[in-house]
């Protein structure tokens, strides 16, 4: 499994825009993607819960892959949370 | 038989038709266990994808009629139905709980719409549980086989009748067959409303009643300008429908023609005709009505929808946005004007026995500096991106003018020192909303870069009347020769130095006040959005001359506010 940690510097957090983004870059890989955030972990390919969690500026969270292409779903989501500004 | 109704003019324009029902089929189902859980998901899936194709057709007819950025709401829609969190969900009660589809997608989009909706510090998320409730009864509708009523499909000449509209109603309505639409509930700023204007059809909404007014097929008018609607009118009631829209036409077609043209007078002398701001979220319909400048840019809304003070950037985010936006066009921010009837939570003031008389606008700016130079900062670090022109409220003495400039000054020069870049061009003026200004605008003209008249505030001063207190509303008299006379003394103060004075208070945009303002020769009419082709079109047939004669009379031979009215009035403009 590949898990890596991100603090979320955007100041709206994870929402709108950003949240989709992330969203669709996780449905391109087969592993399961899972967000994880307060104690509490959703599908990283699923809008509703990502924006469910209401990940706001500052939150530490983390996103773990399980699969044949966990590698490249992490760096693929690692390079779109820094795209979008949502971490550094 | 002919029944009248009234509700809120939501879009202009006038229509008649015949009405079409856009309600609701019955969607009511009763939960039940089922024996085959994966016959059951079956069906489950048929209805997601049934409506897939629906929403798909439905966000092409959308980004067709009103463009891409409106349709973005269907691709929410769709990312809903395919999101493995809701139908997983949905599926996993259909095969534990063996409950049928129905109730199975019930109780999930019921649990979501209930986690959005309980985000109330977050008004997206609110937002998104209007979407899953939409989502959600369009699958219902299929899974029942009662699907949803298909506005798309209209083709005839119709008024839409509803409860409410949806965003996914709206966006299938054709405009060249739907001619208006009126509905239950709902208010200006709802939805389906702004859809409307954006649309150009005529609506009234919130009329209460009307799905139970109206039959099927049944005549109606429908006046978006006024809010009233007319169910099985008379024939004389429909010649004057008929009547209301020609000249309504004719009126928008003459207006778009206005749109990128100057504000001139019939002898042909230019005045700035300019729009009122709160948010740079105004700024579309400062576009859209041809405004040649902001004349006012409310700041306090940017500490009003705040939970504590705007910090620098914010402001100077905002500010940028409308100087950008507008460049080469002028922008007169008004610095911080909280106190009177506006409050900050987060900024406690003393409780006042006259409000409006008391600690508001440029004292509390001057007394709390923190504040007013991290806006002056903000404000002079956004001038580099266009035309800034900035302005300090409730000014009444000369000191108070000369002490918000040095304080101005100051924070300019610490920028220009840090390296960072500011314009050298920017205006500096005040707002005459204050009596005691107004009397020294001689004196003030001097120091000043421009004076813009705040009508409200300068009336209820100057006749010491609250302007909230409907026991002496009769006192708020903008054509009063005593408020003209003031009036064109701040203007020929301004002129007499070489500056110009403007006008950003209701009265700028009044038709009656218009003609007496263009005699007495004011610079600059700034007035909320949609007034600004309606000036501009009256502009268009005045005469300066006649109107400085005209308005030399208001000034020195009537002697009240209905002299000057009926003075106006008789022009038949």
């Amino acid at each position: 499994m590949e898990k890596r940690e991100f603090n979320v510097i955007a100041e709206t957090g994870i929402h709108a825009r950003p949240a989709t983004l992330l969203v669709q870059a996780a449905s391109k890989f087969n592993s399961d993607i899972n967000l994880e955030y307060k104690g509490k972990s959703v599908n990283l390919k699923s809008i509703m819960g990502v924006m469910s969690l209401g990940v706001g500026q500052g939150a530490d969270v983390t996103i773990s892959a399980e699969g044949a292409d966990e590698a490249e779903a992490i760096a693929a989501i690692e390079d779109t949370m820094k795209k979008e500004g949502l971490s550094d | 038989m002919t029944k009248q109704l009234k509700g809120i003019a939501a879009s202009d324009g006038v229509a008649t038709a015949k009405a079409y029902m856009l309600v609701q089929p019955d969607l009511s189902f009763s939960q039940s266990k089922i024996q085959d859980p994966d016959q059951e998901i079956q069906r489950l899936h048929t209805a997601l994808d049934q409506s897939n194709s629906e929403l798909k057709l439905i966000r092409d007819k959308a980004v067709e009629t009103l463009g891409e950025d409106e349709a973005q709401v269907f691709d929410a829609h769709m990312m809903i139905l395919s999101d493995p969190e809701f139908t997983g969900a949905i599926e996993t009660k259909i095969k534990d709980d063996k409950d049928n589809a129905e109730a199975a997608l019930k109780s999930v989009s019921d649990m979501f719409i209930a986690t959005f909706e309980a985000m109330t510090d977050n008004p997206y998320m609110q937002e998104r549980a209007a979407d899953v409730r939409d989502v959600s009864t369009r699958v219902l509708a299929h899974l029942l086989g009662r699907p949803l009523p298909n506005p798309a499909l209209i083709d005839e000449e119709v008024i839409v009748i509803a409860h409410d509209l949806t965003p996914s109603d709206t966006a299938q309505l054709n405009k060249k067959y739907v001619k208006a639409f009126v509905t239950d509930i709902g208010g200006r700023t709802a939805h389906s409303a702004i859809m409307a204007r954006s649309l150009e059809i005529p609506a009234v909404v919130g009329t209460q009643t009307i799905t139970q007014d109206v039959k099927a097929d049944e005549m109606l008018t429908v006046s978006g300008l006024t809010g009233e609607v007319t169910v099985d009118p008379t024939p004389e009631q429909i010649e004057q429908a008929k009547a209301e829209e020609k000249a309504y036409t004719e009126q928008k077609a003459e207006w778009a023609t206005l749109k990128t043209a100057a504000s001139v007078t019939a002898d042909g002398k230019h005045f700035e005709v300019s729009a009122n701001i709160g948010t740079p979220k105004d700024l579309d319909g400062v576009l859209a009505n041809g405004a040649e400048g902001v004349g006012l840019y409310r700041t306090e809304f940017l500490y009003m929808d705040s939970a504590e003070l705007p910090t620098e950037d914010d402001q100077f985010k905002a500010y940028k946005q409308v100087l950008e936006t507008m460049n080469p066009k002028p922008v007169v921010v008004r610095t911080m004007d909280i106190g009177g009837d506006k409050h900050l939570p987060y900024l406690p003031l003393p409780e006042e026995q006259n409000p409006f008389l008391g600690y508001r606008a440029i004292r509390i700016s001057l007394d709390r500096q923190d504040i007013f130079r991290t806006q002056l900062r903000a404000l002079l670090r956004a001038s580099a991106f266009g035309n800034l022109r900035i302005m300090f409220p409730m000014i009444a003495t000369i000191q108070e003018f000369e002490q918000a400039k040095q304080v101005f000054l100051e924070e300019k020069d610490k920028l220009i020192k840090d390296g960072v870049k500011v314009s050298d061009s920017i205006q500096l003026g005040i707002m005459i909303e204050i009596p005691a200004a107004a009397v020294l605008a001689d004196q003030f003209a001097k120091r000043v870069d421009f004076f813009s008249i705040g009508t409200n505030d300068l009336i209820q001063y100057s006749m010491a009347a609250d302007r909230g207190n409907e026991h002496v509303s009769y006192l708020y008299q903008p054509y009063n020769p005593s408020i003209l006379r003031l009036v064109k003394h701040v203007i020929d103060s301004a002129h007499k130095e070489g500056k110009w004075a403007g006008m950003c208070g209701e009265a700028a945009g009044d038709p009656i006040m218009v003609p007496l303002l263009v005699g007495m020769g004011l610079d600059e009419f700034s007035m909320s959005a949609t007034s600004v082709l309606k000036v501009r079109s009256l502009m268009k047939k005045l005469s300066t001359t006649e109107m400085a004669k005209l308005s030399e009379r208001a000034i020195t031979e009537s002697i009240s506010n209905d002299d000057n009215k009926k003075l106006v009035e008789a022009l038949n403009l």
